[in-house]
């Protein structure tokens, strides 16, 4: 049975006030140590580009090169775009970490990011048909999901989208399954919708692949599979922290009817218990842009990410209070359970259907920059 | 107006080229090239005027005065212009106008600005107390038509009140510098001689420029000055006998404005004075019920607050602006504030008054408020 239906609409009430309450104040509590972090997060991932980017054009530090600009790109991605482009830190009103104007070194453009992520999925987080990363076709995720013969390339297909997946993320808002599939869109609008997309991936790859290949001379080769190799971490490592935060067990997924006459209380729990933590020390939270506490995100998206830690045990205890689920476990543990299940759902479910009725397993969102 | 420059300055032409080149900007992208270079040095940029303070001096107990070198996009100003001058408080970005009080023939390796912290004023206060040398702030290029022409008039009067100096100050100082011949009065009213800016210098102008006449008003007891008391027209006619052959420039506190633009206009010749607003009225503000007007400035639409958030009553008013969530998580309605206060209907918090990024499906206007939307 969902916990959904064991509160009562007093329990909505007051766990919506006790929620807003955190928010409120932090909210009230942010400032200069929020700025400076930010601004200190965003100076040392530029430190590692520029470093990581000269050291892939002289050999013997080249691997260190690798290093560097592998971990400038996650963070850049990550702790940096993912968070100022929730808008956590619209409020300093600098223009340089606004979430209207910043973008980030991936394929995908900020605009349909925005779109697909802040509002679509972060909104309707976990109900179907309306959180588009739910039922997404290219993977079966969920034992709801009727088994087809191509799903025996589950697992294929999954180490496909770890490795190309900041171009998986860039076409996702482009809904392709609408014109293959469903025929609700137009191979026109498609063409339309890919233009700005394609402006984008192209310059991403000429910046990689020509630009600086180039300027580095006869290191061009170095600096070529050094690009080649950042990206793929970046890649990899994305995807993976996406995969764990939205896959353990347990998580629920919702039906369209829940939004109707939604309340904020509702709006949280919903929250609650549509995410999963994973467990860390502070390297692992700067590295997973703080997706480490994915219940903490998805309760306040755009508060800064870095208070995720802070407000923690607090929404421990509410979830203890009012008898709710606090997901979480260690990266690793969520990781080899995650590839299990994709395995298994490569194949056939036996039995009727999914074994737990209300409690469904999370869909997770295979293409998307999620959180 | 002075376009030279200093070999010294960290971007030379060629530099320059290089770091604003299409290149340069693919390399950096999607990232401007100022992130950067402000690595290397938090004032260099590619377009933005950024400046470090050099020197801070407290002239009387509320103000204070701060020496700018600012890098080489400084274009210059004309004596009487402001620049609006951005700075981080508490991690928050906060603009205010400010008009350089220095000579335009000081060079283009200084910027003066003198600030008076009034009790509401969160950014002067800021300034007075925390201002050092070596902090770094952001500056926009000289704007407003409040300057001296070119073409230099021969009589002239400048008329201020407090902290209205700074631009009729920038106005003496650079007809002094560039020798002007023809007689300026300087008429200023403050309320006591310890609040006077620049007090030393404007004796010793006076003193040393013939065609330089110092009036300073005081309007607190009887002090030294050599007039008394508020601004009135009978004061003016005697003190400055030819005022209506002058060309006068007048920045001071709205109340004396009024005053002295009433005289100007009663004598028929207000196209004589020039003046400069600085301070705004406060606006009178009742949360409790729906005033004033939602004003939409880039689609010139003006609709009457009806106390609903103003994304409703932008869409109500025929306004399609983004949005997504509709209760203020997902940040695509966030729209730029160009005046007026808005509450938060989250937290009952009452905005800044002035320009700033709101989310408007979770703000109600309170009074009149103007969106660029």
């Amino acid at each position: 049975m969902s916990h959904f239906s064991k509160l009562s609409p007093e329990q909505f009430t007051a766990i919506g006030a006790e929620f807003d309450a955190i928010r409120n104040r932090v909210r009230a509590d942010l400032g200069e140590r929020d700025a400076s972090y930010i601004r200190g997060l965003v100076k040392r991932q530029r430190q590692l580009e520029v470093g990581g980017r000269i050291m892939l054009m002289i050999p013997p530090t080249w691997p260190l090169g690798v290093a560097a600009l592998s971990v400038s790109k996650i963070l850049d991605n990550m702790e940096i775009g993912h968070n100022v482009m929730h808008g956590q830190y619209d409020w300093m009103g600098d223009p340089a970490l606004n979430s209207k104007n910043f973008d980030w070194d991936s394929a995908d453009t900020a605009k349909n990011w925005k779109q697909t992520h802040n509002v679509e999925h972060h909104t309707y987080t976990n109900v179907l048909n309306r959180d588009h990363d739910v039922g997404y076709g290219l993977l079966r995720m969920s034992t709801k999901q009727k088994w087809e013969p191509r799903f025996l390339a589950n697992v294929p297909l999954t180490v496909l989208l770890h490795t190309f997946f900041q171009h998986f993320v860039a076409v996702q808002n482009l809904k392709i399954e609408e014109v293959l599939i469903y025929k609700t869109k137009t191979t026109a609008q498609l063409k339309e919708d890919f233009k700005p997309v394609w402006k984008k991936m192209r310059k991403q790859l000429a910046k990689d692949y020509v630009l600086y290949p180039v300027l580095a001379g006869p290191m061009a080769p170095f600096v070529f599979v050094g690009n080649v190799a950042a990206n793929l971490a970046r890649n990899v490592w994305a995807c993976a922290v996406i995969f764990n935060g939205h896959f353990p067990e347990d998580v629920e997924q919702f039906p369209e009817s829940i939004l109707e006459n939604e309340t904020r209380g509702h709006w949280y729990v919903r929250q609650l218990l549509g995410s999963a933590n994973f467990s860390g020390g502070r390297l692992m939270h700067v590295m997973s842009g703080n997706l480490s506490f994915q219940i903490e995100h998805h309760l306040f998206p755009d508060l800064p990410a870095h208070r995720y830690a802070e407000i923690a045990p607090e929404v421990r205890a509410i979830c203890e209070r009012h008898g709710l689920p606090y997901n979480t476990g260690s990266f690793l543990g969520q990781a080899l359970s995650t590839w299990k299940r994709i395995f298994k759902l490569s194949l056939p479910t036996r039995g009727a259907g999914p074994v737990r009725e209300e409690l469904v397993t999370a869909e997770l969102e295979p293409l998307r920059m999620a959180a | 107006m002075i376009a030279t420059s200093s070999p010294t300055r960290f971007l030379s032409t060629g530099l320059r080229r290089v770091l604003g080149s299409r290149v340069a900007a693919a390399m950096a992208a999607p990232h401007s090239v100022d992130r950067y270079l402000e690595l290397f040095d938090p004032t260099w940029s590619v377009n933005e005027v950024r400046a470090e303070v050099t020197a801070v001096r407290h002239q009387t107990a509320d103000s204070v005065t701060l020496t700018l070198r600012p890098n080489a996009n400084w274009q210059g100003f004309r004596a009487g212009q402001f620049v609006r001058l951005t700075v981080d408080i508490d991690g928050v970005r906060r603009t205010r106008c400010y008009s350089p009080a220095n000579s335009v023939h000081a060079g283009n390796e200084h910027i003066e600005l003198t600030t008076k912290a009034h009790p509401t004023g969160f950014v002067s206060k800021f300034l007075r107390d925390e201002a050092r040398p070596g902090m770094i702030v952001t500056l926009s290029q000289a704007d407003g038509s409040f300057a001296l022409p070119q073409q230099r008039p021969e009589r002239v009067l400048l008329i201020s009140g407090g902290s209205g100096i700074t631009p009729v100050m920038a106005m003496l100082r650079t007809l002094c510098d560039e020798g002007y011949t023809g007689r300026i009065t300087f008429l200023h009213y403050s309320n006591a001689a310890k609040d006077l800016i620049y007090a030393a210098e404007l004796a010793e102008i006076a003193a040393r420029y013939l065609n330089v006449e110092l009036l300073r008003a005081f309007s607190e007891g009887a002090q030294c000055g050599e007039l008394q008391g508020l601004f009135h027209r009978e004061q003016l006619a005697t003190a400055v006998p030819d005022y209506a052959e002058a060309t006068t420039f007048l920045c001071g506190p709205p109340g004396m404005m009024k005053a002295v633009q009433k005289v100007w206009t009663e004598d028929g010749i207000g196209e004589r004075l020039h003046l400069e607003n600085f301070t705004a009225a406060t606006p009178v503000i009742d949360s409790t019920n729906a005033e004033g007007d939602v004003r939409f400035a880039r689609s010139e639409r003006l609709a009457a607050n009806n106390g609903a958030t103003l994304l409703d009553q932008a869409e109500a008013a025929g306004l399609r602006p983004e949005a997504g969530c509709r209760m203020g998580i997902c940040h695509t309605c966030t729209c730029r504030k160009l005046s007026g206060q808005v509450r938060d209907t989250r937290t009952g918090q009452l905005s800044d008054s002035g320009d700033e990024d709101i989310q408007i499906c979770v703000s109600v206007p309170v009074g009149t408020v103007t969106l660029d939307l």
